[in-house]
């Protein structure tokens, strides 16, 4: 496991980037005693356009504060996997959404394909879960944060009444995705 | 590690949890990126420690209102961005010329006028300095981690308190909108200072006498003494002295000499690497956090680069410029603007080493490898 590691969350205003950031910062600020650097970039726009936001995981303290080249991008729409992929370290991964994502660019790197809206749509009920089924998956690809510690800091922050419903969609996420692509693998990275 | 003292929290917050903890119980402010986030934490949580905020129709207003709630004593802040504190110079002119400690924090924006509000830049460093006219020190700090966000913004009370002088926070919008995890202190353990208060009768209160220290004991508006404030050049009893000349100059004299007789106190400046360094980075707020990772990444590749970082820049560090410029062939000042710092840098080294400058105002924070760039086009035939 490197011990310097940055992310990239990006997709449309109101799919819920933002908070998925701050639930990875606090998992891994608070719950895994890392040091942590989140920054969170969006437009003008209250709904649509693109967003992301990064952040860095490291054991020792961070210097310099931003993502140069992200170790994952998570695209949630076209628009935000076209503006965000480029920069992708050599060997990086990708988590898309297919639905959305339908025109997958060509990297260096692995492309994790996961039906992240569709999932939260049909199985757990409530497409706006599909931010927390995101990290779900991301928690089953890359061994950087345990699922326990990001599950704890995203019921530090759910409303109450809807524990369940944000449990669901991450082991949902994370199901799905070690039956797809990790059977025979350990997790990467 | 105490979970329960540690947070992830953005810089400006961190400067409105900073304040709070620094005993500062009276925000004024009128919303502007990307500084509204403190006002916003200011309204929520200030009335929860017996504080008050308002939202005033101005910047000007805002200036006018921590003024007067700190000449009735109250801890007070206003935080804004490049336009907000231009309109904010004027009365904090008066701040200094009366004395009135209270923090402004600036979250320097990009371009003169309203300029562009949402990316990061170092426009304001001589507005900082000389926004305001005539003859007046000023003390200011830039801020460059939320852990610096929270512990400076104590700090700039504590010298705003100390030395009866409006101190200016800068900060960007790099820095104000990211996150970082910090472990919040016990606010036991905190060196929280309070300005020195009259205990002479109020008949015998003079207002602007000085009792020796260079600094005069306040007594605050509604406490029984009832004394005259005016940003007119006054004498000891507070009244205008513009007759005077004597009396005059004794007053600037004593506003530059609180200051300048406790550099030891106000001056911070931060060294790395600079022991064996041929080349000098100098930069400050978030830019020296590019320059540090620079500074490491130089050095593998076998080329010795330390940095100079300013915390307050005003007054300017000049002692640790002129440590380095004996030793260092070059020195390189990195800002986010067309070259503000650089001036007194160049002025300060004295011709003594090579100076050269590297300014990006595009909006984005400077990387690394730009400044590594910049050390190996400036050193050729120097190092």
């Amino acid at each position: 496991m490197s011990d310097y590691l940055e992310l990239r969350l990006s997709g449309s205003g109101g799919q819920g980037m933002m908070l998925a950031g701050t639930f990875l910062a606090e998992a891994a600020g608070i719950y895994e005693d890392k040091h942590i650097v989140l920054c969170k970039s969006y437009g003008p726009e209250a709904r649509g356009g693109a967003c992301r936001s990064e952040v860095i995981i490291s054991s020792e303290p961070i210097v310099y504060p931003e993502v140069q080249e992200p170790d994952l991008v998570l695209a949630m729409t076209q628009e935000a996997c076209d503006k965000y992929y480029e920069d992708l370290k050599s060997g990086g991964i990708m988590i898309i959404d297919p639905e959305h994502v339908r025109d997958i660019p060509d990297i260096n790197g692995k492309v994790y394909e996961i039906p992240l809206t569709q999932i939260a749509r049909d199985t757990v009920g409530n497409e706006i879960t599909a931010n927390v089924v995101a990290l779900g998956a991301l928690t089953a690809i890359v061994d950087w944060i345990s699922p326990e510690a990001l599950k704890s800091a995203i019921l530090d922050r759910t409303p109450k009444g809807t524990e369940e419903l944000n449990e669901k969609a991450f082991n949902y996420g994370y199901n799905y995705t070690m039956e797809k692509y990790m059977q025979s693998n350990s997790p990467v990275v | 590690m105490d979970k329960g003292r540690v947070a992830v929290i953005t810089g400006n917050d961190a400067i409105a949890k900073g304040a709070i903890a620094a005993g500062m119980r009276f925000f004024a402010g009128y919303p502007i990126t990307p500084a509204s986030e403190i006002s916003h934490y200011c309204a929520e949580n200030l009335p929860k420690y017996g504080g008050k905020f308002i939202q005033m129709e101005d910047e000007i207003g805002s200036m006018a209102a921590i003024i007067g709630a700190s000449m009735a004593g109250a801890k007070s802040m206003t935080s804004t961005s490049g336009p907000g504190f231009s309109l904010m110079q004027e009365n904090l002119g008066f701040a200094i010329m009366a004395e009135v400690p209270c923090v402004v924090v600036d979250v320097m924006r990009f371009g003169p006028s309203q300029g562009v509000a949402t990316v990061p830049a170092q426009a304001d460093v001589m507005q900082a300095r000389w926004g305001t006219h005539g003859d007046h020190p000023s003390i200011t700090l830039a801020l460059s981690t939320v852990k610096e966000a929270y512990e400076l913004t104590i700090r700039a009370f504590n010298l705003a308190e100390k030395y009866r002088t409006p101190v200016i926070l800068l900060s960007d919008a790099t820095l104000s909108q990211m996150s970082e995890k910090i472990e919040l202190p016990d606010p036991g353990t905190l060196e929280i200072i309070d300005r020195k208060i009259a205990t002479v009768d109020p008949e015998q209160f003079q207002p602007y006498e000085d009792d020796g220290s260079g600094i005069c004991p306040f007594a605050p508006y509604g406490s029984g003494y009832i004394w005259y404030t005016t940003g007119i050049v006054h004498d000891e009893t507070g009244f205008p002295a513009t007759s005077d000349p004597d009396k005059l100059a004794i007053q600037i004299d004593r506003l530059y000499d609180k200051i300048n007789h406790n550099l030891e106190d106000i001056v911070q400046v931060e060294e790395y690497l600079t022991e064996d360094a041929e080349v000098i980075l100098v930069a400050y707020g978030s830019v020296a956090r590019a320059a540090l990772a620079t500074a490491d990444t130089a050095r593998r590749e076998g080329i010795k680069v330390g940095v100079v970082k300013p915390v307050t820049i005003w007054p300017f560090p000049e002692q640790a410029i002129k440590k380095v410029r004996e030793k260092a062939k070059t020195i390189l000042v990195c800002e986010m603007n067309h070259g503000q710092l650089y001036w007194k840098v160049r002025e300060v080294v004295e011709g003594k080493a090579q100076i050269a400058f590297l300014g990006q105002y595009n909006g984005k924070l400077i990387k690394p490898e730009k400044i590594l760039a910049a050390i190996k086009e400036v050193t050729v035939g120097v190092c």
